[in-house]
């Protein structure tokens, strides 16, 4: 079997088998049980504790939980833009970089709050060591505290008949200090050893073989790219963001760095198993979201290995396949395995240029982004998929003649009410802002032409391809458009805002109502949620909706361009 | 009079009442309340517009036929749901209806306790008139003007009218027997009856409300669903208003009528276009069932049962113990032993007399009982029998009242009469003593008899995830052999009234759904406390205020078949929507090529069913779109089958049938509908 592709299984399989044992590790964390790093660092738990003042005790039930989260938001949120606007003259900035205006330091909090990592800067020229020290933090804040809400519906899911679901601060400590903070060592140290930069030194300069001094920017990149791949952030420390050698050097980089961005979201498919005593119901989750994920990942990588066609018309052969866009030490196959698996994570980061795959290829990242719960983003993923639970577990309890029930819970208006409105808020925020956008494209070509490098479908792509970034929280882009206006500056910040905070908060809230309810015991009538036709079911109606929701925008973008190309 | 239980789905008149109705339901008004449907209501009067502003003159919508057959398609498609909905209501109507003329004005003989002339006079005047705790009498003849207690005397009475039954039932005061309903005719003696219900009011009445839609309130499932239609119908209109500008950018003018044909064909209007239909016949089913429902929830609920209180007799046995064996001790001729029993019981008219009787075979007339006479049972001595004029003294009755005859004379009761004894009361049955002269001769063992066939139906309970529980005033041992026998999963021995309320009540701590049967006053708290509590129609009015259902059959059993209806009633809601919502697929790969062919040709390749034009396609997905509404109908009003075979299975059948059938059938219509439209487009 041709290497690239062995690389790409071996990532994957690796992947899955990291995850089962921290699967385990992290059901025990979130539970209190004795775990092996106790001893380094139940101390530092206690700390923050202590600074906090968080009694990790008290219960708190769904609405307290929000308030916390939004709380912690909102605070760095504060604090982020007040450090964006003067580093300036703030110390760790060996550079000399600016501080940002203000509308660009708003777009850029809110962007890494939000664990969306849309950046309109380069970080080269952009930001000092003490910014992206700043957003690194938020790397770990933006991914703790969609990890804790997860937590927060998996114990309300375990609990039979309750409302007090555990404490927000302690979920969200815990999962920085214990599940972020070593795993991100870890990879750090393994990213160091390759040769990735980690120094608060200044640009470094050489002298090329023309005789002219190049100047290189450095920083503590290993840091940062660990935390940015495992938080499914995706904010790169260098503008070409992974593609770049200094941000992945090698081919053994580029595999860790691409388990670390599917290690954590499936990890959490295992860890509901273990909080819940339901494994078999883990297996089946995942077995969703591997049947979607294969179904983006195996045509895709076939359809890069094979090359571009509209090349191929010319009469060019492509024996390395359609290597446009990407980078010679990655090669199509792993190219095209990370544009699928950053997309359908939420990650965002890019080896390569997603504006340069083949159509289906960018249709795929597309769709990977519109379900957006195929795995998903850190937490919440699962959040995205527990909607669609809800909504199969309706129609498919009616199809078997009872009252729909999601383990023991009866599912009545209320819940419907707020699993539709969260399913429908995406594809509200990506139709109507793409739609906002070729309506004023359409209209005025002229004026707007700056925006699109490509005309036509692949034009329309591109801007399809943004809001679906922004609404998915993902932060990769088609390289294609030109996002750095005002106009993409603040619908993209709209877009992210309202996608982030909304799907948290719905299935929080349909957690905590489920909490409350009475439980209702199993009979030989109750629909089981942990078979394989639960399963199709679920899949099925991801699917459809996604389908009735994108497909005459797919068939005006990548479709079109797709037959057209054939 | 009979009524009409036969299942005929469009009767002549019903269909000609509905037709009326389903143009009359186009009232704006009305059509709110269903926000799918609404929505396509508002399309067609844009169509309607459009194909006004076509004949002023406009050039840039397509010809006016093709617009002018889209309006009316999307008409039809409304009336067609009205219609479905008109039918359901007009067959619920019709049913109750012909309930309802049992009770047309009757004159009644009023009391008055204060009269013109006397005291307690008695006047004739019209049933309208009579008012709840008004007092009348019925005498033989007459028919009961309105539904009652007896509060004096007893009466035999003709209930055919109301349940189809013929042998006519016992009511008198007091007990749990004292319920009348109007319409029903007495046909012996004279009673005092006191009306329980004011006109309009009775269970029927608020029935016939019910199903009018007058006071028909969506169920807390019912309102799920809809949310969850309108969540899909909010997705469609994003999708379709924002096609606009993106058809736009790709330079594809798109004409109003494709807008509209999408956005309904998008649209869940089979579903939508169905559900107060399928509620309807819901209630109606339970009314076929001759089972009166006081709300939709009620029958909704019912598909969710987890556990049902089903009283032993009745229910699970027929009536009454039996004699099945005869057992004479050592020493006794078995003939002479039959020939005691039978001669102990001829006078004795007890159920379990006659089948003695029954059993010995041989007929009474034979014996010479010149001079005899006959002992009947008494509490004291807890035995019956016969003296005959020859001397000899035959006696049954129970082990210890005949131990105490024997022992007084100073007999001694055989061992093997004893173990016997003891024997069948180990396996639930009744053991009846005979003796003769003060001399134990042998054992008749009387059985419960369970009904036929009753144990297929607890299996299929079983297979629902419905656990039955058997009530009993019997000792535990027999409860246990019967409920084993029967095949019901527990049992409450030894039953007192409120021992059901306590069991109803732990069920329900563990969030289970409890459903009983009652008749008495006492059963009424139990009744209440139920989830679902069916009364009879025979029961006292205390109970039936109490339940949620009545059974006008009095049938125990019944039951069984509610739950079925609730089942059927949320599956047929779940299958026409997963049907409806992948109906989709095909008529997105109808519509969207025919939308940008022009402008985008290499989409032809998505044009998979090859229809002839883009006109043609469209108007193929709107007719279809329409036709499936009337077409699944009959589907809607008669249930999807339930088959208890688990709910993974059943799951995985109804996904096969109507989410994957539901993707291949409109393919294979589209493609049908478009070879005779594109004659013309």
């Amino acid at each position: 079997m041709n290497t690239e592709i062995i690389g790409v299984i071996v990532m994957f399989l690796a992947t899955v088998l990291l995850a089962i044992p921290l699967g385990r590790y992290m059901s025990k964390v979130y539970e209190g049980q004795k775990t092996w790093l106790d001893p380094v660092l139940a101390p530092i738990d206690k700390l923050f504790f202590k600074a906090g003042g968080i009694h990790p005790e008290k219960e708190m039930n769904w609405k307290q939980h929000l308030l916390a989260l939004l709380t912690i938001n909102f605070v760095w949120a504060l604090f982020s833009m007040f450090v964006l606007m003067n580093m300036g003259w703030l110390p760790l900035n060996p550079d000399g970089n600016p501080s940002m205006s203000a509308d660009l330091a708003f777009n850029t909090t809110i962007s890494f709050i939000s664990n969306t990592n849309i950046q309109h800067y380069s970080g080269e020229t952009a930001v000092s060591y003490l910014g992206q020290l700043v957003l690194m933090l938020f790397q770990f804040i933006s991914a703790a505290a969609g990890i804790a809400a997860c937590i927060v519906v998996f114990i309300a899911m375990k609990e039979r008949t309750t409302e007090k679901l555990g404490n927000f601060y302690n979920y969200f400590i815990k999962t920085c200090t214990r599940v972020l903070l070593p795993l991100s060592v870890v990879v750090a140290v393994i990213l160091l050893f390759n040769g990735m930069p980690m120094t608060f030194k200044g640009k470094d300069h050489f002298i090329s073989v023309q005789g002219d001094t190049v100047q290189v920017s450095r920083g503590p990149v290993a840091a940062m790219i660990a935390i940015k791949q495992l938080g499914t952030n995706g904010g790169g420390f260098f503008g070409a963001n992974s593609a770049q050698p200094m941000e992945n050097p090698n081919y053994f980089t580029n595999m860790v760095e691409n388990v670390s961005i599917i290690l954590i979201p499936i990890t959490l498919v295992f860890t509901l198993g273990n909080m819940l005593k339901r494994k078999r119901l883990s297996w089946v989750i995942f077995g969703v979201m591997t049947v979607g994920f294969l179904i983006y990942v195996i045509p895709s990588i076939y359809l890069e290995m094979k090359g571009n066609p509209s090349i191929g018309h010319l009469g060019i052969s492509q024996p390395l396949g359609n290597m446009e866009g990407k980078e010679v030490r990655f090669g199509p196959a792993a190219s095209a395995y990370w544009g699928i698996t950053t997309t359908v994570t939420s990650n965002g980061s890019v080896n390569s240029m997603h504006d340069s795959f083949t159509p289906v290829t960018g249709m795929f990242t597309m769709l990977g982004m519109m379900v957006n719960n195929f795995y998903g983003g850190v937490g919440v993923g699962f959040l995205n998929f527990y909607i669609y639970i809800i909504i199969a577990v309706f129609i498919s309890g009616l199809m078997v003649g009872r009252t729909p029930e999601l383990l023991g819970k009866k599912i009545e208006a209320k819940e419907m009410k707020i699993a539709t409105i969260v399913a429908l808020l995406h594809t509200f925020l990506i139709l109507s802002f793409t739609a906002l956008a070729a309506h004023l494209f359409a209209n005025n070509p002229t004026a707007y032409a700056a925006w699109l490098n490509n005309p036509g479908s692949h034009g329309f792509s591109e801007m399809l391809y943004e809001y679906s970034s922004a609404s998915a929280n993902n932060g990769s882009e088609f390289a294609g458009l030109s996002a750095n206006t005002p106009f993409w500056n603040i619908t993209d910040g709209l877009v992210m805002l309202l996608s982030r905070y909304l799907p948290i908060i719905g299935p929080l809230a349909i957690a905590g109502i489920l909490a409350k309810k009475k439980f209702v015991p199993e009979s030989a009538g109750t629909l089981k949620t942990d078979t394989g036709t639960f399963g199709i079911m679920v899949f099925a109606v991801i699917a459809i909706i996604a389908a009735l929701s994108f497909f005459p925008a797919l068939t005006l973008g990548p479709i079109a361009e797709f037959f057209a190309s054939k | 009079m009979k009524r009409n239980r036969d299942n005929k789905l469009f009767e002549p008149a019903l269909v000609k009442e509905a037709l009326q109705q389903s143009f009359i339901k186009l009232d704006p008004r009305m059509m709110v309340h269903n926000p799918v449907m609404f929505t396509v209501e508002i399309g067609t009067v844009v169509m309607m517009a459009v194909c006004i502003w076509i004949i002023t003159g406009n050039k840039s919508q397509g010809s006016l036929a093709y617009n002018l057959i889209v309006f009316i398609v999307l008409l039809f498609t409304l009336l067609f749901a009205n219609f479905a909905e008109a039918i359901a209501e007009a067959r619920g109507k019709a049913q109750a209806d012909s309930l309802r003329k049992t009770r047309e004005d009757t004159p009644a003989k009023k009391v008055f306790p204060v009269g013109e002339i006397f005291v307690d006079e008695i006047k004739v005047v019209p049933s309208s008139q009579l008012r709840k705790g008004d007092i009348f009498i019925c005498e033989t003849g007459d028919i009961i003007p309105m539904d009652g207690e007896i509060i004096e005397g007893i009466a035999t009475i003709d209930e055919s009218a109301i349940t189809g039954e013929s042998a006519p039932v016992i009511r008198e005061s007091g007990g749990d027997k004292s319920s009348v309903t109007g319409g029903t005719k007495v046909l012996s003696d004279k009673i005092k009856v006191r009306v329980t219900t004011d006109p309009g009011e009775s269970f029927l009445d608020k029935m016939i409300a019910l199903v009018e839609g007058a006071s028909r309130q969506k169920t807390p499932n019912e309102i799920a669903l809809t949310i969850l239609l309108a969540g899909f119908t909010l997705i469609f209109v994003i999708v379709c208003v924002t096609l606009k500008p993106f058809g736009d950018y790709a330079n594809t003018p798109i004409t109003i009528a494709a807008f509209i044909s999408l956005f309904v064909c998008l649209i869940p209007t089979t579903i939508g276009g169905l559900l107060s239909a399928i509620g309807i016949a819901g209630m109606d089913r339970a009314l076929r069932a001759n089972v009166i429902t006081k709300s939709g929830k009620a029958v909704e609920t019912a598909g969710d049962l987890d556990t049902l209180l089903l009283d032993k007799t009745g229910t699970i046995t027929i009536g009454n113990r039996k004699a099945t064996h005869f057992w004479p001790a050592n020493g006794i001729d078995e003939k002479a032993f039959i020939e005691a029993c039978s001669l102990a019981s001829i006078a004795d008219e007890t159920p379990e007399g006659k089948s003695i009787v029954e059993l010995a075979g041989i007929n009474p007339n034979t014996f010479s009982s010149n001079g005899a006479r006959f002992i009947e049972f008494t509490a004291e001595t807890r035995s019956s029998g016969i003296d005959l004029s020859n001397g000899l003294k035959i006696r049954k009755g129970a082990y210890d009242a005949i131990r105490h005859i024997v022992d007084k004379a100073g007999n001694r009761i055989p061992v093997e009469t004893t173990e016997r004894v003891k024997i069948i009361s180990n396996n639930g049955g009744t053991p009846l003593v005979v003796s003769q002269n003060e001399k134990a001769v042998g054992v008749i063992e009387l059985q419960d008899i369970i009904k036929p066939g009753i144990s297929e139906r607890f299996i299929r309970l079983r297979k629902m995830g419905v656990k039955t529980v058997m009530v009993t005033g019997d000792n535990p041992l027999t409860a246990k052999f019967i409920a084993d026998k029967a095949g019901v999963d527990d049992f409450i021995a030894e039953a007192k009234p409120e021992d059901k309320m306590n069991y109803i009540k732990k069920e329900q701590q563990g969030g289970k759904l409890v459903a009983m049967m009652g008749d008495g006053t006492n059963d009424a708290p139990a009744l209440a406390q139920a989830d679902v509590g069916v009364a009879m129609n025979s029961g006292t009015q205390a109970a039936k205020e109490a339940g949620n259902m009545v059974d006008l059959d009095n049938d125990p059993t019944k039951l069984i078949e509610i739950v079925e209806i609730g089942k059927q009633l949320l599956m047929t809601r779940g299958t026409l929507t997963t049907f409806s919502i992948a109906n989709d697929v095909a008529k997105y790969f109808a519509i969207v090529p025919a939308l940008f062919i022009v402008s985008i040709p290499a989409l032809q390749a998505l044009n998979i069913m090859h229809l002839h034009s883009p006109e043609s396609a469209i108007l193929s997905a709107v007719i279809f779109n329409a036709i499936i509404i009337p077409l699944l109908i009959p589907l809607a009003l008669r249930g999807v089958a339930y088959r208890p075979i688990g709910a993974s299975a059943l799951l995985r059948r109804n996904l096969l049938i109507y989410g994957f059938g539901g993707i291949l059938l409109p393919f294979i219509g589209i493609k049908l509908i478009d070879l005779i439209v594109s004659a013309w487009f």
